[in-house]
């Protein structure tokens, strides 16, 4: 699937719902739990489960990026899966926090 | 990515959290969400392609600009402060829209093709109508998330257009979700119509910060509501700062609660922000420098910045209390010749930044390149630790207590007296205001400085009537004719505008 800027995306096997913030060129299989995630428009495909190698969870807020891609999600639903491209599992990223309000 | 799914997390995560209001009785994430949901699905009744809010800072400004992303339509803050007729002017300019105006400022608006106004108060009970409270609100993909209309050179306002993915992005590369502690609360006091009052709602919001809004700024007003809220952070245009301290001064109040205070807008004067750390010392400052078309911020000085400076022996490290801080790290920011060629360390040149947050882009007309790189018209420079020094509009905008001015009109104005010859209007630096608005005049025969403001003030608002007047036998100007307005600042800066 191409990951445009903004396409939002479940997982197949939790809760779990990210959005795209950072493309990544080209055709890339985001994972969740293991499993491809889907659209979050799509149906849900059945007869998937959660692997246990990657059961790690998403936290609601948190941006995940893979730096060789350039591909960066922000997780807007958490789940019990976590996310990986090709098996390998995506890091977490902070926000560079202003410290105040602006 | 759009701003609406902002409110939807923090609403998902945190939904009794306060998010908007008073301590007592203030809205929670949740009901701020189901009042923006009935709010779109009852403005979607009315037509129209844009959002329009005309008012006073309230609970209703991010229900309004939620109910907009919604209903997937810009979202449209004009300045009620301009005169009837710029309003109105604006207002035609938002058609075909709809328009929330506070009850009070519908009378000033004349009947408009293709705008519909509606009374805040009417919005407002909208939102508490069951009916359409559980309304089915149908899927959209907006693209635009807000026009801002700025104060351009020329006079007349360009709408700036903030896509929701620049946003978007600002919020979620700057600010950790609902990363803010449950006792904090930011208390809002620029208008709807600045970026940053619109920066305000989404960054609230997302770190799930407690909102408390001033309706309108007085000093007195503020300095009361934040002791009374316990507000931890705010953002003040430097204008507001000087004035605030007086009053703490006066009454010997020293706002206990209050964590950090950022700032930005206009050149902050030293001898202000120093009174403002002596007086505050538990208060964290954040010197925030940003444009319109960037979404905000796009360079911070940082407290820890601040301290050093305060601190330091060394004049360099002195100076950068008077610098803007370092470029976000999400962004980057060149300091370019006028061949367009990029300028080493402590040569001034204009600023340039690219990054995702920069839009760019006015109403019929993209002012980015295609490589990303937005020309601010901001002069400035770059020191070898990559602190930024502003020096202000290359297109001399006058930039007085926050409020942009064209020199070109209060010229024009000038220029329409029998007897003024030649003149050039030019901002100076002031202390309270950052800057006052001078005119050099030259007359065929003396003129009185009061009849001249009187001109000025009877065509234009009070606050582009000149404070500083000077008479010339000539204005200076180069060899291709073009007035040496930098000179005559610079003369004009010396000793005898400081009084």
């Amino acid at each position: 699937m191409e990951l445009k800027p903004g396409l939002r995306l479940k997982s197949a096997v939790c809760d779990t719902e990210v959005v795209v913030v950072r493309p990544a060129p080209g055709d890339v299989a985001l994972e969740c739990g293991g499993q491809p995630m889907v659209a979050a428009t799509a149906a849900k495909p059945e007869g998937l489960s959660l692997s246990p190698d990657h059961s790690g969870g998403t936290q609601m807020g948190k941006r995940y990026a893979d730096d060789a891609l350039g591909l960066e999600v922000l997780c807007v639903k958490p789940g019990a899966g976590s996310l990986s491209v090709g098996g390998e599992v995506l890091g977490l990223k902070d926000a560079k926090k202003l410290p105040a309000s602006d | 990515m759009q701003t609406t799914l902002l409110l939807d997390m923090a609403a998902d995560a945190a939904p009794d959290r306060l998010a908007v209001g008073a301590a007592a009785d203030g809205l929670t994430f949740d009901e701020m969400r189901n009042r923006a949901r009935a709010g779109a699905a009852w403005l979607a009744g009315f037509g129209g392609e844009t959002v329009v809010f005309v008012g006073l800072n309230s609970p209703a400004l991010p229900i309004a600009v939620f109910a907009a992303g919604l209903l997937g339509h810009p979202f449209a803050p004009l300045n009620y402060r301009l005169s009837d007729t710029d309003l109105n002017k604006l207002l035609a300019r938002t058609s075909p829209s709809v328009a929330i105006v506070d009850d009070d400022i519908v009378g000033r608006l004349q009947p408009t093709a293709g705008v519909a106004v509606v009374a805040r108060s009417a919005f407002d009970a909208a939102c508490l109508d069951p009916t359409h409270r559980e309304a089915e609100l149908p899927y959209v993909d907006p693209d635009i998330g807000v026009l801002l209309f700025t104060s351009g050179t020329t006079g007349e306002p360009k709408a700036a257009i903030l896509r929701h993915r620049n946003l978007t992005s600002y919020v979620i590369s700057t600010v950790e979700f609902l990363a803010s502690d449950e006792d904090e609360a930011a208390l809002v006091s620029v208008p709807a119509y600045h970026i940053a009052g619109i920066s305000a709602v989404l960054t609230g919001v997302y770190g799930g910060r407690r909102t408390v809004h001033l309706p309108t700024f007085t000093p007195e007003g503020w300095v009361e509501l934040a002791a009374a809220e316990k507000v931890t952070h705010a953002m003040l245009v430097p204008t507001m700062l000087g004035r605030i301290l007086d009053i703490l001064e006066a009454r010997g109040e020293s706002l206990p609660a209050l964590r950090a205070l950022s700032y930005g807008g206009g050149r902050m004067p030293q001898p202000v922000i120093e009174r403002a750390m002596r007086l505050l010392p538990q208060v964290a400052f954040v010197n925030a420098y940003g444009l319109t078309e960037t979404s905000s911020t796009i360079a911070m000085l940082g407290p820890d910045d601040h301290r050093e400076a305060m601190s330091s022996t060394d004049e360099a490290v002195r100076k950068r209390l008077g610098s803007v801080g370092r470029p976000l790290p999400s962004l980057e920011v060149e300091i370019r010749g006028p061949g367009g060629e990029v300028l080493p360390p402590n040569r001034s040149g204009e600023i340039y930044v690219r990054g995702e947050q920069v839009s760019g882009e006015y109403a019929h007309k993209k002012a980015i390149q295609d490589d990303g790189w937005f020309a601010t018209n901001d002069g400035g420079w770059m020191d070898e630790d990559g602190y930024l020094f502003v020096e202000g509009r290359l297109d001399d905008v006058i930039v007085r207590g926050g409020e942009n001015i064209s020199p070109g009109e209060i010229e024009d104005v000038l220029r329409t007296h029998s007897k003024v010859t030649d003149v050039a209007v030019l901002g100076v630096p002031h202390d309270d205001w950052g800057e006052q608005v001078a005119a050099v005049v030259v007359t065929s025969e003396p003129v009185s400085t009061d009849e001249l403001a009187s001109l000025v003030k009877g065509q234009l608002r009070s606050t582009k009537t000149p404070e500083l007047w000077v008479f010339r036998e000539a204005l200076p100007y180069n060899e291709t004719g073009k007035l040496l307005r930098r000179q005559l600042r610079a003369e004009l800066s010396a000793p005898q505008a400081a009084a």
